[in-house]
């Protein structure tokens, strides 16, 4: 995924082209059948780590059918949640649970469709590997500033962060900093797909992204001898971990039911283990 | 008065008001939702402190001096080159080279930021890293270098009017007096366009401080004060745009507006910069 970093003020959403992609074979348990005689819009916005998925869903629906049109817009978490609560789009997804404050305000209802890790990350030349929570904290508050002192080369350390809008975010500051401060000299990028550019051109970053958006360009970092694998995640012993959730506003349209539907199906719960997500069912 | 006539003194003037009216909405709709933060007796607090949410400080200080730091930083890049240039197209090269570039310049001014914020990213992020040593490569100077593009068509536009409305009598005037093509320029010309010159210079400004993307993509983001130009800073646009997914009655959301009205006031400032210089008698030889 190329780098996407526009806010609310220029939404960026693109349609994905229907082209190259020979159709799904159909079945009668095929849960593309649901969309079919089907047409129109379903528009989604919010989270950036779900892109991945929304786009592939997106894709082997409307190769099904092209008379549905899927537009997939990033925002992070909070644009998600405020936009579908002001009607402007179908879903908002949103990587963290919506507050009771936003639920019970815009009458949100909630689909959890996967399980994601945020994972620390540096870039692959970088030899630190490991990191225990304490050095953690103390890199993000600025009170580590040199890779040095991590068993890293002579170089100060350049920090991520994401903005306020971010679910991976919230999740990262609260389940892997304890809250704690993050310090203010550190760079802010927009998305899970911008932190990922940002890190993988800069030898002495340091920032979070989605373990979903984890690959060769990026070098995922242990926390306290826990690496941020899939298995890890199920089993627990990782402890950075939310769900990933598309919300709607009251009950879901029969064209975002049957957007929902298909994620939840085995074909869209393929499509979430295969983008490096951990599947509900 | 005829019927057309009627229809378009009345069209004309109805689009007239509505376009005047709709900035002064957006004014006042701005200074009404902002009108707790100026009541509140924190105007001061939240103007000349620093933005700290943990600590219930959301001071816009740090994003007005990196706003001003960047378009100044831009603008001062773009001049030399941006008056060389205008030089070089409405006066040493006429004819094909300088059509040629004069269009160019224009289809400069249709490129959407967010290709320059891009280009920026792969380009000029490393770049900077690299050869400036320590930082992460995103600062003020990888944004001002970026915007000093995005600005420099405004501002070579403009030099290139007021170097053409320049009176060709005072050229053959001073040709007659045996001066070179570059002394006619350097001293006819330039001093009779200078009020143009520094409209443009104003303008270019007003874009400079009022361009989102940029900034956003390319200047780091970092609340704290920026140090040098090396720095990562953030400025009121990308502020807005990094705090406005944030929670409607969220103190952060608040002072948005507070971001906004100085940007508004700032800009209208320009603008009125330019309108008086553009007024301002021009100098005689």
């Amino acid at each position: 995924m190329l780098y996407k970093s526009l806010k609310t003020l220029v939404i960026l959403s693109f349609l994905i082209s229907l082209l190259f992609f020979v159709s799904m074979p159909a079945s009668l348990a095929d849960p593309l059948a649901a969309f079919e005689g089907m047409k129109g819009e379903i528009k989604i916005s919010g989270g950036t780590a779900h892109i991945p998925v929304m786009k592939a869903a997106a894709k082997a629906i409307m190769t099904a059918n092209p008379e549905v049109r899927i537009s997939i817009a990033g925002g992070g978490s909070g644009v998600g949640i405020k936009q579908v609560g002001e009607g402007l789009v179908d879903i908002g997804n949103s990587g963290r649970q919506p507050t009771e404050g936003e639920v019970s305000k815009y009458g949100l209802k909630m689909f959890k469709w996967a399980i994601d890790g945020v994972a620390v990350v540096a870039h692959p030349q970088n030899g630190v590997k490991a990191l225990t929570e304490s050095q953690l904290k103390e890199i993000f508050s600025g009170k580590i500033s040199n890779w040095q002192r991590i068993g890293g080369p002579d170089k100060a350390i350049n920090l991520y962060t994401r903005d306020a809008a971010s679910g991976t975010r919230e999740v990262f500051w609260t389940k892997a900093l304890g809250k704690g401060e993050i310090f203010d000299k550190a760079n802010v990028v927009v998305s899970n797909g911008a932190m990922k550019a940002a890190i993988s051109n800069d030898p002495y970053g340091i920032g979070y992204v989605s373990v979903g958006h984890i690959d060769d360009s990026v070098s995922a970092v242990a926390l306290d001898g826990v690496a941020p694998t899939m298995e890890r995640v199920v089993s627990g012993d990782y402890p950075v971990a939310r769900g990933l959730f598309s919300n709607t506003k009251g009950d879901p349209g029969p064209l975002a039911q049957a957007f929902l539907d298909f994620l939840f199906s085995p074909v869209g719960q393929a499509i979430v283990r295969d983008r490096g997500f951990i599947p509900v069912k | 008065m005829t019927r057309s006539e009627f229809l378009t003194k009345y069209g004309f003037m109805a689009a007239a008001i509505i376009s005047a009216a709709v900035p002064l909405a957006i004014f006042i709709f701005m200074a009404l939702l902002g009108y707790p933060i100026l009541t509140s007796g924190r105007l001061f607090g939240t103007l000349l402190g620093a933005w700290d949410p943990i600590h219930q400080s959301y001071g816009i200080l740090p994003m007005i001096i990196g706003t001003f730091i960047l378009a100044i930083l831009a603008v001062a890049a773009a001049f030399p080159v941006c008056l060389g240039c205008a030089a070089l197209v409405s006066d040493a090269a006429p004819g094909p080279v300088g059509r040629f570039l004069h269009g160019v310049v224009r289809m400069m001014t249709g490129i959407p930021t967010v290709v320059y914020g891009f280009v920026g990213i792969f380009l000029l992020v490393p770049l900077i890293r690299e050869a400036f040593g320590g930082g992460s490569g995103f600062s003020l100077l990888t944004a001002a270098l970026m915007l000093a593009l995005l600005v420099s068509p405004t501002m070579i536009l403009l030099f290139c009017d007021s170097f053409g409305r320049v009176t060709h009598t005072y050229r053959q005037a001073a040709a007659a007096l045996g001066a070179t093509t570059a002394q006619q320029f350097l001293f006819v010309v330039l001093p009779q366009a200078r009020n143009g010159i520094l409209a443009g210079v104003l303008l270019g400004l007003g874009r400079a401080l009022g361009d989102t993307l940029i900034a956003l993509m390319l200047a780091g983001n970092a609340v704290a004060f920026p140090d040098h130009v090396f720095d990562s800073a953030r400025t009121l646009t990308a502020h807005i745009a990094l705090i406005i997914a944030a929670d409607f009655d969220s103190p952060e959301f608040r002072t948005l507006f507070l971001c906004g009205l100085t940007l508004y006031v700032l800009t209208t400032l320009l603008v009125l910069g330019v309108r008086l210089t553009m007024r301002l008698p021009g100098r005689r030889p």
